[in-house]
Order: C-alpha cells, then sequence, then structure tokens
C-alpha cells in the first residue's frame, strides 16, 4: 500500500524542525512503524538525501531505544506497545502518517526524531540502585521472597526505560517510570534497606526535570510494558513515608 | 598433546592463510577444580589508598561491562566507561529470554561443578578451555547472590526460595530465571549498579560515544579512541588498561536474533592492531527463530527454546508439498528430530536442531509461502493438557508469535527457522582474560573460552557476569599493581596523535567514496553471502566461493558506498558504514576459519566430515583452539591446544 509520511526533521538541538512529506509505495501491513522508517531512508539514500535518525537496537520490544511520536500517540496508535512493535495493520492504502519525536520539555531534540532521555538516568542515578558491593551479598535463597511478592516485584520491573510515559503526560511527569523503579526495589529484602533514602534522592532529582502528577492516567495507556498505575501512586506513598520517618530504610 | 611432546596441528593450506605458532592459555597447572582459587592467590593487589591513581577504561555496559565497571569502581579504581547506547540498560543483555545457569550444589537431582564442567565442555564439543569452564562454575553462585542482591527479581518457589528450571539440553535444573525476561532484568541491575558508582564518583560513564580504535604504546593498549555520536567530535581517552565488553557479532549475518547496532568494530580494531581472534566461525544458529517474512523485515525474533518441551517439530514427507499444514494427514507428517533421535527428540541440542532443519529446508521439504522454515505444531500439547495450560506456559510467547506473523499458534502450527544467534568464538584471551595485547582484557560475548565450539543455553548470561563481576576485578588489578607511580599516556604524546590520525583519515575515506548505496544495501548482501557460504553447514565449495564474493562485495562497497550528511554530527549512515566495512574484513576470516578447520564441531559442521549425518568431530588433528593474527593482509592461524582431565574426550550422542 501507498503511505503519505510526514515527518518531523530537525538537523540539530538549535533548530526549529519542520515537516517533510514523502510517500512510500511498498508499505505493508506487517511492516513495523520503524520498518516503513527502514524502508523510507533507503529510497532517500538512493536519492542522496539524509535519512531520517530515529532510534532503535532489539526491535524486539525490550530494550526502550525505539520512541517516536505516531499521529499523536507516543509509540503509536496500538496501546501499550513499543514503536518496533506497532504494525501499520490499521492504515490504508493512501493514508497519511505522521512521525515526529518523543514531546517534553525533559527530552531535547537531538535530531530528527532522537530525543535526549539522559535525564531518566539521572533519576537512577541518584537513588535507583541497591547498595552491596561485589561478593558481599548473602545467600540468595537465605532471603526468602514469597513468590507472590517476587511477581509483583517483576511486574514494576519491567519498565523499559523508553520514556514514553512522560511524553504521553500533559504535565510531563514521569511518575510511572519513578513509581515502578521504588516499588521494584522496594519489595525486595535487600532494595528495601535503603528505601527511605531512595524515595528522597529519587524525587528530589525526578523534580529538577520532570513535572507533576495530576492523575491523567495517560501514561499507562502507552506503557509497553503495562507498569499499572499504581506505580503513580507509590511515589506519592513512598514520598511521604520517608518524609514523616526520616529514616533510611 | 602439549607442544613439547613434539604434536603438530595440520598445516594450513587456505590461500592467503598459513600456519603461526603455539600458544599458552596460562591456566595453572595442577588440579583445576582448585586452580581459580590458587591463581587467585598469585595475584597482586593494590593497597586500597592507591587505587584511584590507577585508570581503567571499559568499553560496553551489558552484563560483562557493567559489571567490570561498577566492581572496580566499587574497589576504588578510576573507571571511565563507555557505551554507544544513550542509556547503559540498553546493552543487548536485556534482550536474553531463558535464564542463567548456576552450578547445583545443594538440590538432589545429582548436579555439581562437576557436573556443570562436564555439561560445559561437552556441550561445546571439546573445543573451549575447559579451566575457564571451571571459574564459570565456580563462581556461578555468587553471581546469583549478588544479581539478585542488587535488584535482579528472580523467580520464586512458594516456599520462597529460588526457582530453576531445566534449560537447554542438561538433565538438571540449574537455570534461574525472570519469566521470560531473565536478561533484561540482570541487565537492569547491573546498569544500576553502574550508576551508583557514577554516583559515587568512582565511575565517568561516557554514553552515545563509539570506539573506533585503540591507542597503542609499544606494543601494550594504552587507551581508546571514541567519536562522540552526537557532536562527531573524535577524542582519544588513555589509561593503565581497557576492558573491552562489546558484545557478539551474529549480526554479521543481517538478520540474526541480536540488535541492530550490534557490532565486531572494537574487537576487530583490537585485532587489527595485533590481537588474536579465536575461532571466528564458531556460530550459534537458534533453532527457534521466526523465518525471515518479507523483503523489508529488519531482524530476526527469537522464540523462546522452551517451545520445544511442549511443541513437536515437523515437515510435510513429500517435499514440495503444498497444502496447509492442516490438510496433511498424521502419516504423511515427518517428525524428523523424534525420528532420529528418539532419546532426546524435540530437545535435542541447538546445533543439531538447526543443521536438521536446514537440510530439511533444503531438500525441499521447507514450509510457508517462502518454504524457509519447519512446523513447531502444539496440536498434540492442546489436545493432551488443554489450552489453558498452554495458554499459562507460553501465553505471551504465543501472543509474540501472532504479533509478528498475524497467525494463532493455537489455530495452526508455528513456523521457525534457524536465526544466527550467538558468537563462541571472539578475541582470544588467556586465562586472565587478558587479551594478546598487554593491556587489553576482554569480558562477555566479545571473548571466546567457555563455550567452546557451542554454547549451551543460559551460560552466556552467567559467563558475562562471571567476567564483569568475578574474574575481571581481579585480574585487572594484577596487571595494574606494577604500573602504579606510572601516568596514562598523556593527550600529547605521539601514540595518541596517531591513533587520532588513522581514525580521522578512516571516517573522511567512507565519506568521501562517493557512490551510489548506502551501508545497509551492503549488510544485507554480506548476510545473504554469509548463511550460504558458512551457515549452518558449511562446505569447501560453499566457502571457497564466500571467500570470493566477500572479497568483491568490499572492493564494491569500497567504491560504491555513499553516505550522506557531514561527519559533524548524529550520522547514523556513518556509523553503520564503518561497522559494516568491519564486517567486510571479519566475514573473510570466518570463512578462512571454517575452511581452515578439516572437521566438524559443534555448530561447525563441514558437510565433508560427518559420519552418519553427525558431525565428526577429528580430536588427533584438531583438538585446539585458532586464534588468528591478521599479519599484512595475510592470516596467521596459532593454536592453543587444548587437553582434558575431567572429562574423557568423546563423541557427542543424542541418538
Ligand atoms: C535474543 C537473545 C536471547 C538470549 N538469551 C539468552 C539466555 O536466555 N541465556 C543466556 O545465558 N544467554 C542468552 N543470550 C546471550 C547473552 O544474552 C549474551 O551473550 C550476553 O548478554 C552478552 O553480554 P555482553 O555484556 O558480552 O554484551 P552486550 O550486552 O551485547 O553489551 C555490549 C555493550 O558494548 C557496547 N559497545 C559495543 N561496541 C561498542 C563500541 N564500538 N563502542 C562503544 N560501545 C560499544 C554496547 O553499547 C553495549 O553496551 C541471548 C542472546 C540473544 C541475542
Ligand atoms: S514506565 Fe512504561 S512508558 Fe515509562 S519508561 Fe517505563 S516502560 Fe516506558
Ligand atoms: S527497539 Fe528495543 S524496544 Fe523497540
Amino acid at each position: 500500500m501507498r503511505l503519505v509520511i510526514e515527518v518531523w526533521r530537525q538537523d540539530t538541538p538549535a533548530d526549529s524542525g519542520r515537516y517533510e512529506t514523502h510517500t512510500v509505495d511498498d508499505a505493508t501491513p506487517e511492516m513495523s512503524v520503524l520498518e516503513l522508517l527502514d524502508r523510507l531512508n533507503d529510497q532517500l539514500v538512493e536519492e542522496g538525501l539524509e535519512p531520517v535518525a530515529f532510534e532503535s537496537d532489539c526491535r524486539e520490544g525490550i530494550c526502550g531505544a525505539c520512541g517516536v511520536t505516531v499521529d499523536g500517540s507516543p509509540h503509536g496508535p496500538q496501546r501499550n506497545t513499543p514503536s518496533c512493535h506497532q504494525r501499520l495493520a490499521g492504515y490504508a492504502d493512501g493514508q497519511r502518517i505522521r512521525l515526529e519525536p518523543l514531546r517534553s520539555a525533559a527530552f531535547p531534540v537531538i535530531r530528527d526524531l532522537v530525543v535526549d532521555r539522559s535525564a531518566l538516568d539521572r533519576i537512577i542515578t541518584a537513588g535507583g540502585h541497591v547498595a552491596i558491593a561485589a561478593g558481599t551479598a548473602p545467600d540468595a535463597d537465605s532471603l526468602l521472597v514469597p513468590h507472590e511478592r517476587a511477581e509483583r516485584a517483576l511486574d514494576m520491573a519491567a519498565c523499559i526505560g523508553c520514556g514514553a510515559c512522560v511524553a504521553a503526560c500533559p504535565n510531563g511527569a514521569a511518575h510511572l517510570f519513578v513509581g515502578s523503579k521504588l516499588t521494584h526495589l522496594s519489595l525486595l529484602p535487600t532494595g528495601r534497606q535503603q528505601r527511605g533514602k531512595r524515595a528522597r534522592a529519587m524525587l528530589f532529582e525526578m523534580e529538577q526535570d520532570f513535572g507533576p502528577c495530576s492523575l491523567y492516567g495517560e501514561c499507562s495507556r502507552v506503557c509497553p510494558a503495562n507498569i499499572p498505575l499504581t506505580a503513580i501512586a507509590a511515589v506519592n506513598k513512598e514520598g511521604l513515608r520517608s518524609f514523616f520517618r526520616h529514616k533510611d530504610d | 598433546m602439549t607442544a613439547d611432546s613434539g604434536w603438530m596441528p595440520p598445516p594450513c593450506t587456505v590461500a592467503g592463510a598459513r600456519a603461526g605458532g603455539v600458544l599458552d592459555g596460562g591456566a595453572p597447572e595442577g588440579p583445576l577444580s582448585t586452580a581459580w582459587r590458587r591463581r587467585r592467590l598469585e595475584y597482586r593487589l593494590v593497597n586500597p589508598a592507591n587505587r584511584r591513581r590507577l585508570k581503567v577504561i571499559v568499553v560496553g555496559t551489558g552484563l560483562a561491562g557493567a559489571g567490570a565497571a561498577a566492581a572496580l569502581g566499587e574497589l576504588g579504581y578510576e573507571v571511565e566507561c563507555f557505551t554507544y547506547h544513550d542509556s547503559p540498560r540498553r546493552a543487548h543483555s536485556v534482550a536474553a529470554q531463558g535464564g542463567i545457569n548456576a552450578a547445583g550444589e545443594n538440590t538432589v537431582d545429582n548436579d555439581s561443578l562437576e557436573r556443570f564442567v562436564r555439561d560445559t565442555v561437552k556441550g561445546g564439543d571439546f573445543r573451549g578451555r575447559e579451566a575457564d569452564a571451571f571459574r564459570l562454575g565456580e563462581e556461578s553462585h555468587r553471581v546469583i547472590d549478588h544479581m539478585g542482591a542488587i535488584g535482579a527479581p528472580f523467580a520464586r518457589e512458594y516456599g520462597g526460595t529460588l526457582a530453576t528450571r531445566s534449560f537447554g539440553g542438561v538433565q538438571v535444573s540449574r537455570t534461574y530465571y525472570a519469566r521470560g525476561q531473565t536478561g533484561q532484568q540482570l541487565q537492569v541491575a547491573g546498569s544500576q549498579a553502574l550508576l551508583r558508582q557514577v554516583d559515587a564518583g568512582t565511575v565517568t560513564l561516557r554514553t552515545r560515544h563509539e570506539m573506533l580504535d585503540l591507542v597503542m604504546d609499544e606494543g601494550r593498549v594504552a587507551g581508546v579512541v571514541m567519536r562522540n555520536l552526537v557532536s562527531g567530535k573524535i577524542t582519544a581517552h588513555t589509561a593503565h588498561a581497557v576492558v573491552l565488553s562489546t558484545g557478539g557479532y551474529g549480526n554479521i549475518y543481517y538478520f540474526s536474533t541480536l540488535a541492530k547496532n550490534s557490532n565486531a568494530s572494537a574487537a576487530w580494531r583490537a585485532v587489527q592492531r595485533g590481537a588474536l581472534i579465536a575461532s571466528p566461525s564458531f556460530i550459534q544458529f537458534h533453532p527457534t527463530a521466526l523465518p525471515v517474512g518479507s523483503k523489508w523485515q529488519s531482524k530476526t525474533i527469537l522464540m523462546s527454546e522452551s517451545l520445544r518441551n511442549d511443541g513437536r517439530i515437523w515437515v510435510p514427507a513429500k517435499a514440495g508439498d503444498e497444502r496447509v499444514a492442516g490438510s496433511i494427514p498424521e502419516q504423511e507428517r515427518d517428525y524428523y528430530l523424534e525420528r532420529k533421535y528418539p532419546a532426546f527428540g524435540n530437545l535435542t541440542p541447538r546445533d543439531v536442531a538447526s543443521r536438521n532443519a536446514v537440510a530439511q529446508i533444503r531438500s525441499g521439504h521447507g514450509v510457508g509461502s517462502l518454504k524457509n522454515g519447519v512446523y513447531l505444531d502444539f496440536r498434540d500439547a492442546i489436545a493432551r493438557l488443554g489450552k489453558s495450560t498452554i495458554a499459562e506456559r507460553y501465553g505471551n510467547l504465543f501472543d509474540m508469535y501472532q504479533h509478528a506473523t498475524g497467525e494463532d499458534p493455537y489455530a495452526v502450527p508455528m513456523r521457525i527457522a534457524p536465526g544466527a544467534h550467538f558468537t563462541m568464538g571472539g578475541l582470544w584471551s588467556d586465562y586472565d582474560q587478558m587479551t594478546s595485547l598487554p593491556g587489553l582484557f576482554v569480558g562477555g560475548e566479545c571473548g571466546w573460552g567457555y563455550h567452546g565450539a557451542n554454547r549451551l543455553g543460559a551460560n552466556s548470561l552467567l559467563s558475562a557476569c562471571v567476567d564483569g563481576w568475578f574474574t575481571l576485578p581481579y585480574s585487572v588489578p594484577n596487571y595494574l599493581a606494577p604500573l602504579l607511580g606510572t601516568a596514562p599516556l598523556a593527550p600529547d604524546s605521539a601514540p595518541v596523535r596517531e591513533a587520532l590520525a588513522r581514525t580521522r583519515s578512516r571516517v573522511d575515506r567512507l565519506l568521501g567514496i562517493g557512490g551510489r548505496h548506502g551501508p545497509s544495501h551492503f549488510h544485507r548482501i554480506l548476510g545473504d553471502l554469509l548463511y550460504e557460504g558458512c551457515g549452518v553447514t558449511r562446505t569447501q565449495e560453499s566457502l571457497t566461493a564466500a571467500i570470493t564474493a566477500i572479497q568483491q562485495l568490499r572492493e564494491q562497497f569500497w567504491s560504491e558506498l555513499r553516505i550522506v550528511g557531514s561527519a559533524e554530527r548524529l550520522n547514523q549512515e556513518l556509523e553503520k558504514a564503518g561497522r559494516v566495512a568491519d564486517y567486510l574484513e571479519l566475514a573473510e576470516l570466518m570463512c578462512v576459519d571454517a575452511l581452515d578447520r578439516e572437521e566438524s564441531c559443534g555448530a561447525h559442521f563441514r558437510d565433508e566430515h560427518q559420519v552418519d549425518g553427525e558431525a565428526a568431530r577429528d580430536d588427533e588433528h584438531w583438538a585446539f583452539a585458532s586464534a588468528w593474527q591478521v599479519d599484512d593482509g595475510q592470516f596467521v592461524r596459532h593454536h592453543e591446544p587444548l587437553t582434558f582431565e575431567s572429562v574423557r574426550l568423546q563423541t557427542r550422542n543424542y541418538a
């Protein structure tokens, strides 16, 4: 099928950017949005034009590198699906498709569809870790973790760090991302030892780049890892807990 | 079989290649079960107060790189760590699904360190270094304990203890897992630990930096040359030692289970600076990848091997059968694995399963519109266990399949085909993980050693973690200790300027070709050539033809490549071009290695060397690892003799 692609072009972070229109004549419903971009880029290269910069790596929905806004939706029209898995099945011959970067004040555009999401890692650097050095961990079987709690921790740990939640949020909040990490680590016996300290550090850092949460819930509709909205509640819960307890654990 | 026993390897008769000398792997003498303990005692130490005066560069933030950088940082060394990703968490370790092994000692299924070693060595078809396999098993428990403690939520039994499963052709249950996301959970935990050291100030992390060369100082590795992928700036960084943990190069085949950006450039540059590369042709093809379905498909999707526990693999008995699966009656289906290997059936090891699938496809029994797959059928399992049980076991995989193909695997059989997956070969290193270049260490999949000619499932997450967390933090300081008091090479020194100039001129050369095709064009052709010539099975003829074709393709590349845009900012075409240029050289050496090795072993299956359709290993002549040097355009094959103490050399038999 033939698709008319309106794609965001921006040469440098300082550049103001613009849309460009191209057509791909041989798109197929099984193609992913990223494969459509591959195809477009092949075409552009053969014509001697600069290909569209966009990010991806695993193409299996697990690395979190991909992330484009498709017709206004972060990652694309299918809910809870990363860009690399968004198929074109919903598009008809001759239809337009608009591709732009993930939009958020916290994610400056580097080039075309590539954005800088390092603000997310700054939050992890501030406190999203466990203070245990190589070789000092106790026997993992000596720390019992109920089956169900391990599963809950895993539900929260599934975040792929793509940043779509931030882009979907009208406030540009990172609560889903931060809440999933706080919950994941506080459910584990080693992680909970510094629960209060971690919450303080991560929330402080979060507030440097990201907006407040007004419970719109847009984040969990786009999240490819299906992080539930309860993660958002955890941000406030962990924040209040550490504020009132004033303790590191 | 040692150098002084008078044994000599066969001459190297491949055009453009010659035989070199014998290599010493440097494993401690004496019983292997205590070797690692004894070696650790021999290692020199550095006083904690002095460690920050010694600098280590780590390239890569996968399980191996993040582990090494974090652990060296925790010890107090100055670490500078690089990745081309925007975040350390994205390294391809993140994509591993199945699990990570640890040698069982307590369970009553009779696992033990010795059995782990035996499985690893036998699985690798006796072409790996046994001493390394011992270390792998010995450190495996600390890996599980540590990775769990820093945040990987491993699956737990209802009693709260760790859950395990049996995986990849072994008969004990030693694989730890976190649903189908084991790699992700380990990788996220590892990168968090790395970022903790960034927070502590011991590690400087530079993302979106790609290593393009090494800085050499009188034969020692003294630093790296990096390109900032955003600004295009090329800079040199010097240190007392460098660790390469840059992952595997399976995507040299274009269609592979690796990430789009995975590449061999860092390792290949080391080879060009004199490092040896061991067994580059030992590539594992995963039997349960999805067949390529369309021209524009970007890569091969991996389906978990666990599907083979309940799925039955078959093809139509009649070649060229056009009927849909459901209309082919039972007696006209060939369950070829069950027929040929009654003891293991559909669970035969990966190489055996892949080879048989290719044989079926090549002989016209392939299924699907492109006739490039075989069926993996759950009909009988659904009838026996019910749809809900199958959904519980494999629900997410079935969804993934349906998503990728548009077919419902509850109703029609899945189609699978072998896809390039894991590189057993890689930079040669000694027992201390140091390459043949002093000062250059290696960790994870870009190295070699543990997995021989065929890797056991769930052993490579382990080897990346063991290298990073529990080997390099011992062996790198041993190298650093005598360097205390020396400074890393100065930024304006001649070797640094030379390395920078070399890198810049290469980038300019790539940009200046002005041809017609982008790098992906050449990569796709190369992938086809390799699947055909140096794939699941190889012959003298296919390899010879591939070598010529690769040489021609390389020439075309250097005259017909076109990179649009400049080197002064983000330019993904330039990044790809550099990687493909290196692939075009490595690919030739892979074929040379495969052509030289006149035997079949593990994943290296030469059609000429088989007995009753099985790999015919030749221990009399080929019980060594080939470690190749690139010398003035010639390939030189050095050899490390391989001997086995705890495991008797024996032919694998899965019949
Ligand atoms: C789909 C899939 C499933 C798998 N499943 C399993 C499994 O279940 N069990 C198992 O044991 N193994 C599995 N494996 C294998 C295992 O995941 C890998 O072997 C292992 O994770 C490799 O880790 P690594 O640290 O060596 O490399 P990687 O994790 O690949 O990391 C490489 C790092 O190097 C960086 N890098 C590379 N080149 C450069 C450069 N030139 N400059 C700067 N940085 C660079 C990258 O940015 C990255 O950070 C699987 C592999 C795949 C592909
Ligand atoms: S919470 Fe979901 S949307 Fe947000 S970064 Fe994680 S995976 Fe992406
Ligand atoms: S490319 Fe890795 S999640 Fe999409």
